[in-house]
């Protein structure tokens, strides 16, 4: 047990009690000074760096509203629908508690991604911070589950034939497919089985998930320390450092980036309160118009899309057609050409890069295309977590990347956006060719980072951030 | 990067409205939708309980919830109670589920949310529903002698023929393309309702401005209470943006 702290008879009243706290539980003092008062981040943080704490808010949000939903909600394929109306409807206030747990649900992709996109461009995924980022996409992937299931909710036409069709792709995997959607089902269709498992696993199971994964990533992260724009470490054995070995470049997180992110969070609540309040449907986006209607197996809508931050993934899913697979496997065969013939690998792991191709290839010419669309859909995911082994630029920041680069990021985002337009539109032979361009692109711009990233001549990275004072 | 900017700009563009409902259908007139029009609402309310509520129910809906537009109990109660005698009840349909589907080879869907769920690339679901029920003929080829041009071969009757008279749409052709297509061109009035053609637009009008409030009857609220939020959060915006400032200012 630590020693405990005497305190003057003459301190305030407040002292006291704090202290009194402080010898009984010293670890949430600890915690407070670690992840608080004494974490110190770097000063440089612009914009970008408000939608990590924006995610926190949004994940809030979510939880408060979500516990008031489920008091009025009925998880019963015959009364779901009618207990989301009577909770527009009935309940005090039920229409804003729905609106924003709607809302909030979109404006939390909206602040992921961009979160991603900071990530991405600073090079925050690079050593020491490769837990921080696996972390992250983890918290990206249960996010998406937890969108998904809690879709399926409303009980509207688009929620039931979404959960439908997402939860057929799974009877594509060869041989245990059909018996994994079955599983999934709890049914041979989506029916009040499936809704009660999936409201189980919405509001319970996978928001566990989530908070221990978000924990995860916040202790990982102040474990290394947080990136810049600058890419430059400020805790680093050369970093310059005060005379109590606080680093010059850093700011105590409380109370300067607490007030910081207060501003970042006022900001965002106007956004966010303008849709609720002003149009929470947000043009069908965030509410779709079919999700009005109660789900009826019995007709089928005339278009299925999933909700536009799925999109897309979606649109890569539908990418892969049979003809589709020939360029796959025209990619695949040149990828192991290139390797044996430009990478210097000893002849054993020549034969192996031949014979894995020659295997690949022909298992994408034996399973059925829908199989390898689900491959590629699941694959834009789980290649993120592989970014850090991917890049080898010199530098971590596009600051000092070659400007060319940043091209190269501005077209991947164009791209990301034009496939999630194609995955809201209904199919088409152009949309067809784009989006398979697209899902080139996006692949080919991961599996060729570490040979573009090297490409090129840095600029010279300054020792200290820039930082100018306001 | 201009070049690339300005696309995307374009791309976003053309997403306008996600869309639900899909088809080569005529174009749809724009509804004169004002909510807060308790004149109009009252009477949308009374179209409605007279004529849909025969065969379409608002499940979601209850009586006592149109004092919002202005009605007490006793009014609803004596003018507006048909199927119940509850004025706590949800409004149901008088007709029986089992003989409306014989009848029309379809359940009559629930119309409590239908000015929502009908929205879609050609405007809002009011303007749909304005559109439809301005666009029945009479059309002997149909099992109940009615068609509709926003919604062909729709099971649904004209139900409003006494107050619109029979109508057939004329055609004329044109060349669109190198093709000889059929393009309408207005309304034959074969015999004269009860109300003049622009009597008819304003009932439809009022109906409709019914149907997009009982889609969602706390609109109004929200957009009131948004204004006060918004406002809050403006002061508080400069309040979080002078803080921050005192606190940065220090920082070298």
């Amino acid at each position: 047990m630590a020693e405990f702290k005497e305190i003057s008879p003459n301190a305030s009243a407040g002292a006291k009690l704090t202290n009194w706290f402080e010898n009984r539980f010293p670890t949430a003092f600890d915690a407070y000074r670690v992840h608080m008062s004494e974490y110190y981040a770097p000063k440089n943080f612009n914009f970008w760096y408000f939608f990590g704490s924006l995610a926190m808010l949004v994940l809030v949000i979510q939880i408060v509203t979500g516990i008031f939903l489920v008091m009025h909600y009925k998880p019963d394929a015959a009364l779901a629908f009618g207990s989301v109306e009577y909770i527009m409807r009935d309940v005090p206030w039920g229409w804003l508690v729905r609106y924003m747990h709607s809302t909030g649900a979109s404006a939390f992709f909206v602040v992921v991604y961009l979160h991603m996109f900071r990530g991405l461009i600073y090079g925050s995924y690079r050593k020491p911070r490769e837990l921080v980022w696996i972390f992250g996409c983890a918290i990206f992937l249960v996010l998406m589950a937890e969108a998904f299931m809690g879709y399926l909710l409303p009980w509207g036409q688009m929620s039931y034939w979404g959960a439908q069709v997402i939860v057929n792709l799974f009877s594509a995997i060869p041989f245990v497919g059909p018996d994994l959607a079955l599983l999934i089902r709890g049914d041979y269709v989506v029916g009040d089985a499936t809704l009660n498992r999936f409201f189980s696993f919405h509001v319970i199971a996978v928001p566990l998930v989530l908070l221990g994964l978000v924990v995860a990533h916040l202790l990982a992260l102040h474990e290394v320390g947080s990136n810049n724009p600058d890419g430059v470490e400020i805790k680093g054995p050369d970093a310059p450092k005060d005379a109590n070995g606080k680093p010059l470049d850093g700011i105590p997180f409380h109370p300067y980036y607490t007030v910081h992110d207060i501003l970042g969070v006022s900001v965002f609540l106007m956004v966010f309160t303008a849709i609720v309040f002003f149009a929470p449907e947000f043009g069908g986006y965030f509410l779709e118009y079919n999700n009005f209607i109660p789900a009826d197996p019995l007709k089928t809508p005339a278009h299925i899309a999933p909700v536009w931050y799925f999109t897309p993934f979606y649109s890569m899913l539908r990418a892969i057609t049979s003809e589709m697979m020939y360029a796959l496997i025209a990619c695949v065969v040149l990828g192991a050409v290139l390797g044996v013939t430009k990478l210097k690998l000893p002849s054993l792991f020549k034969m192996v890069v031949v014979g894995g191709a020659v295997v690949l290839s022909a298992l994408m010419l034996a399973i059925d295309a829908k199989f390898w669309g689900v491959v590629v859909m699941g694959g834009a995911v789980i290649i993120l977590f592989f970014l850090p082994w991917l890049d080898n630029c010199p530098v971590k920041s596009i600051r000092y990347r070659p400007d060319w680069h940043k091209y190269l990021y501005g077209i991947f985002v164009i791209n990301f956006v034009i496939l999630a337009y194609l995955g809201v539109q209904p199919p088409s032979p152009i949309g067809e060719r784009v989006s398979q361009v697209g899902t080139l692109f996006y692949f080919g711009f991961f599996l060729l980072m570490p040979w573009w990233s090297r490409l090129g001549q840095c600029k010279p990275v300054p020792s200290r951030v820039t930082f100018a004072a306001h | 990067m201009k070049k690339l900017i300005l696309g995307l700009i374009t791309a976003l563009g053309l997403m306008g409205g996600a869309h639900a409902a899909g088809g080569d259908t005529i174009a749809w007139d724009k509804a004169p939708v004002n909510t807060s029009d308790t004149a109009s609402l009252q009477n949308g309310a009374k179209l409605f309980v007279n004529y849909c509520l025969n065969c379409h129910s608002a499940a979601f809906m209850r009586y006592n919830r149109l004092q919002d537009i202005g009605l007490t109990n006793e009014q609803i109660k004596d003018n507006l109670l048909f199927t119940t005698d509850k004025v706590g009840e949800t409004m149901k349909a008088a007709i029986d589920a089992k003989q409306a589907k014989d009848w029309f080879g379809a359940n009559p869907p629930d119309l409590t949310l239908i000015a929502r769920s009908r929205a879609g690339h050609g405007g809002t679901g009011a303007d749909y529903l304005y559109t439809f029920l301005r666009t029945f003929y009479a059309d002997d080829t149909k099992a109940t002698g009615w068609n509709n041009l926003a919604f062909p071969s729709v099971g649904m009757p004209h139900v409003l023929w006494e107050l619109q008279g029979k109508r057939r749409p004329v055609y004329e052709t044109k060349m669109e393309h190198g093709h000889e297509v059929n393009v309408f061109k207005g309304w034959e009035q074969l015999s004269p309702g009860a109300m003049t053609p622009l009597q008819y637009d304003q009932a439809v009008g009022d109906l409709v401005n019914f149907l997009q409030w009982m889609g969602e009857p706390a609109q109004k609220t929200r957009v009131r209470v948004g204004v006060w939020v918004l406002l809050f959060l403006l002061l508080f915006t400069v309040i979080a943006w002078r803080l921050n400032a005192a606190y940065w200012k220090d920082v070298k």
